[in-house]
């Protein structure tokens, strides 16, 4: 017997030698090729799209489907690769907290309400628990700071917890910078990547967006430290930080993608309330028609009393005369009082947009057009009836108007600066790209398909529509893990072109979208 | 040898699969050794399960054959358009056998059989790519029948009898690619039935023309094991009423498939044997895996697989080398029963060719020791599950597989 277990040696050879391999094993180097590029360092700049970013906050999960997570898994595929570390949250909260006081919302989920509809509410079946205060040591590959705008990521002390609470500094690269008074930018460059990506400049525009307009547009003011949180960047500051960063990066040797800024109205924040959502019966249209031809009539009369000619009265006055119909109409703005709208109130354009976070239960009420009670609709009677009304009954119809406030709607002129400021970054994105033989993403694009049409995947078709859509997160900006990963293959798609590699994608079904979850307030 | 026996004792469970579908044939080191031929080889108490007729044909009044194998299976997965590579991380098998036979007289002998035809045991990484369709499995039947022999004339003779099954199945899965809790860990459910039983019958003949010429003929019926309350864990669910998958009970229903076999033995040179077997496994009765939830607000899960009956060609060779070594070697190709577009990565099967080989020693005139190896070899295969669907829609899941097989067995024969 103790012969025949010499042979078990043998035996175990036979054993190991019998595992399966393929013949052409992708998990050995050779299969894929990073090109002419290196991803062994690679270090990421961003803001909230770049830090993962999502349902209005940062926590964990989101953090590990951030686009350069994706994309760093996807390059250790291809080469050796360093560790990629990302400043994780220390939960999946999301909340922040700045000395035990907690200072952002937690994370959004999709509950079911009392009235049986999902909607989304903010989390609280946790507390919070990552405090600013504990500092992470790095370096990190991911350096996206949610709420960093262009110039911010080449600001001294934008990690500086002492100008939290004035707004100077931000606390999320609180909880990374390697000191108070440094940069993102120098942190980044410190950590001498070999490969980069920049996705930078949203903020410059969206925050003054998703603010509904109530920022200035600063083009033309060049010192972006006296610009306030909703303010669009000037052009050239943009550019002036934008081409220092990638002056600096490049500077160090690394290939590396640029990426362009999407348009704001691809994001279901400014698509999903529709501008025309008054939707009437016949008989409150023929009302409301009604309403506003005593409005038109009040106003001639009043601004007849104060001298003016009832040809100029009668001219000012008709733009009041709104109409309505059965079914959808679009509501009512306030404006700028000025002498050519002088009671400062327009019905929406077909363009113009309303924000995601408008008051819904107002807009059911009457804001956005009319808010009647049985007072102003005492007064619409005896007009009706052909009756003489007071001025102080005229004054009372015109105040029942209740158009929507700047905050919760971009007008055409806010629009229009928008797309100027974001046409211009885009500009001297793409030229700095070509300039510098990097990879140049158009997120614009990518992002436009998935809001009209759609993109099609091997389990449907990621659309922008808000929370069955599959895109876009539950704060209607940011997207969702599958948003994300469409996202990374599209810079991996760039990167591929410019540096002639062969890094492959992801499949963007195999990434989650909106989280399910009851513990609500 | 003692621990050998305890052994085998204690790991009577466990089942692996190593041939097409969830059979495992492994019902004996000495036909094993011989590309698992024997329907028509009289040889030792093995005939148990090859062919109950022959043994009656059986020199001795007692018979007793028993043996475990140690199977070491893997499988490797990849997709290169997403780069996803993964290999199972399987248990080690051990099906074991043991039948005996008793010569009541000179036409009549009785037998007891306990084998493992059917099992599986598959471990992936938890939620790897194909986790939405398979996490792990773990999948055993154990046969126990009660066995006689008739010889009807100096060339015939008939055996058979009614089979008992006693079955148990773990299965873990995804519910989906994507579900997950508040954290991040995937949504998942675990089935888990055991104890569940039925019954079945085989019968068979073998035909002796001449002395050294035997033709064999073994029928298994098929024996559907139907798992009534079993318990289905859900796990990482997302705390929310538009997911309530609350744990509850299960019906489910497993196939044995029946197995027709036909072959022939011829004895020449005096010392040398050849063998011939055809399998035929009736597999097209496996055409779905349905999972029915006793909760009304859990959907059922159905699973198709639309097996195909498939075919197993086996050849072997004996030689008796000296009286106490016989050695022995075959070969067989067995066909998957999987169809185009319904590889599933719970039993990763494609056509396989396996090599074997062994030899016994006879410790004793009344003793021996069986030896035998298998090395199964899968050709690498581009194959795709298309019928996992994903709100109505058809998601293909797709990659490259390869799988290997190294089973090495011992086993001991008594007579007396």
């Amino acid at each position: 017997m103790k012969n025949y277990l010499k042979l078990l040696p043998l035996l175990a050879l036979g054993i190991v030698s019998c595992e399966p391999e393929l013949d052409t094993p992708i998990d050995e180097s050779g299969f894929y090729t990073n090109g002419e590029a290196d991803f062994s360092n690679y270090v990421a700049l961003g803001n909230s799209l770049t830090a993962g970013y999502a349902d209005g906050a940062l926590y964990i999960t989101g953090q590990v489907n951030s686009y350069p997570n994706i994309m760093a898994q996807q390059f250790a595929k291809v080469q050796e690769t360093q560790m990629f570390n990302q400043p994780l949250m220390a939960d999946n909260a999301g909340g922040l907290l700045a000395g035990g006081t907690q200072i952002t919302d937690n994370r959004r989920v999709l509950a079911v309400g009392t009235n049986g509809s999902p909607a989304p509410m903010i989390y609280t079946g946790m507390q919070p628990t990552t405090d600013i205060t504990n500092v992470l040591s790095g370096p990190f590959g991911n350096m996206g700071v949610p709420g960093a705008k262009s110039f911010h990521l080449v600001t001294p002390n934008y990690g500086d917890i002492s100008g939290v609470a004035a707004g100077s500094a931000n606390p999320y690269f609180v909880r990374f910078a390697s000191s108070p008074g440094t940069t993102v930018l120098a942190d980044a460059v410190a950590q001498n990547p070999t490969f980069f990506s920049l996705f930078i400049g949203n903020n410059d525009v969206l925050s003054y967006a998703t603010s509904g307009g109530v920022g200035v547009d600063q083009t033309g003011n060049m010192n972006p430290a006296s610009y306030g949180p909703n303010d669009i960047t000037d052009p050239q500051v943009f550019a002036g930080a934008y081409s220092q960063m990638v002056t600096a990066l490049v500077g160090t040797g690394a290939d590396g993608a640029l990426v362009n800024l999407p348009d704001v109205t691809s994001i279901p924040f400014f698509t999903t309330v529709p501008n025309n959502a008054l939707v009437l019966d016949a008989p409150t249209a023929a009302s409301l028609t009604g309403f506003f031809q005593a409005v038109a009539g009040i106003f001639a009369q009043g601004a007849i009393q104060q001298g003016a000619s009832p040809e100029q009265a009668q001219a000012l006055a008709a733009q009041y005369a709104i109409t309505f119909n059965a079914g959808p109409n679009r509501f009512l703005i306030d404006v700028p009082v000025s002498p050519t709208n002088p009671l400062g109130f327009r019905q929406m354009t077909e363009q113009e947009l309303l924000v995601l976070t408008i008051n819904q239960t107002n807009l059911a009420q009457g804001y956005g057009s009319v808010v009647l009670t049985p007072e102003v609709m005492q007064v619409i009677g005896l007009l009706q009836a052909g009756q003489s009304i007071t001025p102080e009954q005229g004054q009372l119809v015109l105040g029942a108007v209740s158009g929507i406030d700047d905050k919760d709607a971009l007008d055409t002129q806010e629009l229009t600066a928008i797309s100027t400021a974001q046409a211009s970054y885009n500009a001297t994105i793409k030229a700095l790209a070509t300039a510098n033989g990097l990879a140049f993403v158009d997120a614009q694009a990518v992002l436009k398909q998935v809001a009209t049409g759609g993109v099609v995947f091997d389990g449907g078709t990621l659309t922008s529509q808000f929370v069955t859509g599959g895109a876009f997160s539950l704060d209607g900006v940011h997207p969702t893990p599958r948003g994300y990963a469409l996202l990374a293959n599209a810079l991996i798609e760039s990167i591929n072109q410019t540096y002639n590699a062969t890094v492959p994608k992801v499949n963007i079904g195999t990434y989650g979208t909106v989280t399910l979850n009851n513990e609500v307030q | 040898m003692k621990k050998l026996l305890l052994l085998m004792v204690f790991t009577l469970a466990t089942v692996v699969t190593y041939a097409g579908g969830y059979r495992v044939s492994l019902q004996g080191q000495r036909a094993l050794a011989m590309g698992h031929t024997g329907v028509a080889v009289v040889n030792s108490a093995e005939l148990g399960f090859f062919n109950p007729a022959g043994l009656v044909y059986l020199e001795n009044r007692l018979n007793v054959s028993a043996g475990v194998s140690g199977v070491f299976s893997d499988v490797i997965y990849q997709n290169d358009e997403f780069g996803n590579s993964y290999r199972t991380d399987n248990p080690v098998g051990t099906p074991l056998y043991l039948y005996a036979s008793y010569k009541v007289n000179d036409w009549l002998a009785l037998g007891l059989s306990v084998y493992t035809p059917y099992g599986s045991a598959v471990k992936w990484e938890d939620d790897w790519s194909g986790s939405h369709l398979v996490n792990n499995i773990d999948l055993a039947a154990i046969y126990v029948q009660p066995l006689v022999s008739v010889k009807l004339s100096k060339y015939l003779s008939v055996g058979g009898g009614p089979i008992f099954v006693t079955g148990s199945v773990n299965f873990n899965r995804n519910l989906n690619r994507t579900l997950s809790d508040i954290d991040g860990n995937r949504s998942n459910v675990t089935v888990d039935a055991s104890g569940v039983t039925n019954w079945g019958w085989s019968a068979s003949a073998l035909f002796s023309p001449t002395e050294d010429l035997r033709v064999g003929f073994n029928y298994r019926s098929e024996i559907i094991l139907d798992a009534e309350g079993g318990e289905a864990d859900f796990q990482n669910i997302p705390n929310s009423p538009l997911t309530p998958f609350a744990d509850t009970k299960f019906n489910a229903s497993l196939p044995m498939p029946a197995e027709l076999t036909v072959g022939l033995s011829y004895r020449f040179l005096d010392k040398w044997l050849f063998a011939f077997d055809y399998n035929q496994t009736f597999w097209s009765v496996y055409e779905s895996l349905d999972l029915d939830f006793a909760d009304p607000n859990i959907p059922d899960s159905t699973n198709p697989r639309n097996y195909k009956d498939s075919s197993i060609y086996r050849f072997g060779l004996q030689y008796e080398a000296t009286s106490r070594f016989t050695l022995r070697a075959g070969y067989y190709f067995d066909e998957s029963p999987v169809q185009e577009g319904y590889f599933a990565p719970e039993t990763p099967r494609n056509d396989s060719n396996n090599f074997t080989g062994g030899l016994s020693f006879n410790i004793t005139d009344n003793l021996a020791i069986d030896a035998a190896f298998l090395y199964s070899r899968f050709e690498e295969v581009d194959a795709s599950y298309d019928y996992y669907q994903e709100n109505g829609q058809a998601v293909p899941f797709e990659g490259t597989y390869k799988s290997s097989a190294f089973v090495p067995g011992l086993g001991l024969t008594y007579k007396l």
